[in-house]
C-alpha cells in the first residue's frame, strides 16, 4: 500500500450534555463513503474521554458536533488537553449550532473549521480530504 | 559527502528514530504504541525497524492474548467490555483490539466497537484501538498480529482481539489468538449451523449470548451437543462474566501444561 492510499483517520462524536446525534451520523457516515475511517464515540462524551481516544487511535482529526450552547468551554477544553499531551497536531474542527459571533475567537483558539447548519456534506468532505496536504 | 554515504545516513537516522520509539513503546507511552502500530499499518520502515527491535528483547511476555468472535450483532464489543471491566478489578493492564470491515466499494470504514468501551477512556490501564481491515480477509486487520507484539511490548498482561462479524470463513483470529472465545446469540439458526465447519471449530469456548432471551436454554443445550465449553452470559448486566473469566484462565492453564515438557514416565 502506498502512502497516498493511507485512508484518513477522524474521530467524530459528541461532547457534553446533548443527545442529538442526528446530523454527526450523517457527517460519519459521509466521511465514511468518502473512503476514510471514522472512529465514531457516540454521545455524552468528556473533552477527556475525546482526546485520550484521539491520541489511542492516532487520529489525524477531531470533529466534534456540539449543539448544546456549550461550544466555547468545549472546544477550549479539547484544545487544552491535546496541547497537554503534546499532540497539537491532531486538527480539531467542528459543527452545530454555533453563532457567528463566537467563531472567530474558537478559530483563533485553534479550532480550524466551523460548519453551521445546511452547509453541504461535500464542503465537509472537501475540507477534510484537504487536510491529508496540509497536515 | 557520496551518495551511499547520504544513503548510510539516512538509515542510521532512521534506526535512531526506531530505537526511540521503542524505548517509548516498552515504558507504555500511548502516544508512542498508538503511532507504532500507525507506523506498522502503513507498513512504513520505521515500524518494522521498530518492532525488530521490541521482538528481539528476548524476554517472552507472558500476556493473555484472547481472541472474541461471532456474528454481527451477537454482543461482542459488549461482551469485551465486560471483561475489561472484571480484568482491571484484577489488577490487570488491558489492550484492546477492535476489528472493523472496511467498505470494498470506497475503502471507507465506520469503526464503532468502542462505543460500547468508552467507560474505559479515562483508565490509564486500558488502551484501545480501533483497527480496519483494509481489504484484508480472514476476519481481522493484516496489521492485527503486529498490534498485538506492540501492546505485549507495552506490558498490557490480557490483550482482547474484537473480530469483525464473522460467519464460517473468517477464522484467522485462531492463528493470532491461543483462547478464541465464540459469541453466538439464541435464535440465529438451529443446530445444523454448529455442525457446519467454521467457527466453533476454532473456538475453545462458546458464550451463549442474551442469557436472558427465552430460546437461549435451548441454544445453550444444543450446543453443548457440539462442544465442551458452553456458557451463557448476559452482557449487559455482566451475569455469567465471572465464569467466562474463569473458563478463559482454565483453557490458559490446560494449554500451559500441555506446552510444558513432560517428564519421561518412570
Amino acid at each position: 500500500m502506498t502512502v497516498a492510499t493511507v485512508p484518513l483517520r477522524i474521530l467524530i462524536g459528541k461532547v457534553g450534555l446533548d443527545g442529538h446525534d442526528r446530523g454527526v451520523k450523517l457527517i460519519a457516515r459521509a466521511l465514511r463513503d468518502a473512503g476514510m475511517e471514522v472512529i465514531y464515540t457516540g454521545l455524552h462524551q468528556s473533552p477527556e474521554q475525546i482526546v485520550n481516544t484521539a491520541i489511542q487511535e492516532d487520529v489525524d482529526a477531531i470533529g466534534l458536533s456540539i449543539l448544546s450552547g456549550a461550544h466555547n468551554t468545549l472546544f477550549r477544553r479539547v484544545l487544552e488537553l491535546l496541547s497537554e499531551q503534546g499532540a497539537e497536531d491532531i486538527v480539531v474542527f467542528g459543527g452545530g449550532i454555533i453563532p457567528n459571533e463566537d467563531v472567530p475567537a474558537l478559530k483563533e483558539a485553534g479550532v480550524k473549521a466551523l460548519f453551521g447548519p445546511g452547509t453541504p456534506l461535500d464542503d465537509i468532505v472537501r475540507f477534510v480530504k484537504e487536510l491529508r496536504t496540509s497536515r | 559527502m557520496t551518495r551511499l554515504d547520504i544513503h548510510l545516513d539516512k538509515r542510521d537516522r532512521q534506526v535512531d528514530l526506531a530505537s526511540m520509539l521503542a524505548e517509548r513503546v516498552r515504558q507504555g507511552e500511548v502516544r508512542a504504541v498508538a503511532r507504532l502500530i500507525t507506523l506498522l499499518e502503513r507498513w512504513e520502515q520505521e515500524g518494522r525497524d521498530t518492532l525488530r527491535l521490541l521482538e528481539g528483547q528476548g524476554e517472552s511476555s507472558r500476556a493473555a492474548i484472547i481472541g472474541v468472535t461471532g456474528y454481527p450483532g451477537a454482543g461482542k464489543s459488549t461482551i469485551i467490555d465486560q471483561l475489561v471491566t472484571a480484568y482491571r478489578r484484577l489488577g490487570q493492564r488491558v489492550g484492546v483490539l477492535a476489528v472493523d470491515m472496511t467498505s470494498p466499494f470506497t475503502g471507507g470504514a465506520l469503526l464503532g466497537d468502542r462505543i460500547r468501551m468508552q467507560q474505559h477512556a479515562l483508565d490509564p490501564g486500558v488502551f484501545i484501538r480501533s483497527l480496519a481491515t483494509r481489504g484484508h480477509h480472514g476476519g481481522l486487520a493484516s496489521v492485527t498480529g503486529e498490534a498485538v507484539s506492540v501492546l505485549e511490548a507495552a506490558g498490557y498482561d490480557v490483550i482482547l482481539v474484537e473480530t469483525v462479524g464473522v460467519g464460517q470463513g473468517e477464522l484467522e483470529i485462531a492463528t493470532v489468538a491461543p483462547t478464541v472465545v465464540a459469541v453466538v446469540a439464541p435464535g440465529l439458526g438451529d443446530e445444523v449451523q454448529a455442525m457446519k465447519a467454521g467457527l466453533l471449530e476454532v473456538a475453545q469456548i462458546i458464550v451463549v449470548n442474551r442469557g436472558d432471551h427465552p430460546e437461549a436454554d435451548r441454544t445453550l443445550r444444543e450446543l453443548r451437543e457440539w462442544h465442551r465449553t458452553v456458557l451463557k452470559i448476559t452482557a449487559t448486566t455482566g451475569q455469567g462474566i465471572p465464569e467466562l473469566i474463569a473458563a478463559i484462565a482454565e483453557q490458559q492453564r490446560l494449554r500451559d501444561l500441555e506446552a510444558a515438557p513432560t517428564r519421561a514416565a518412570p
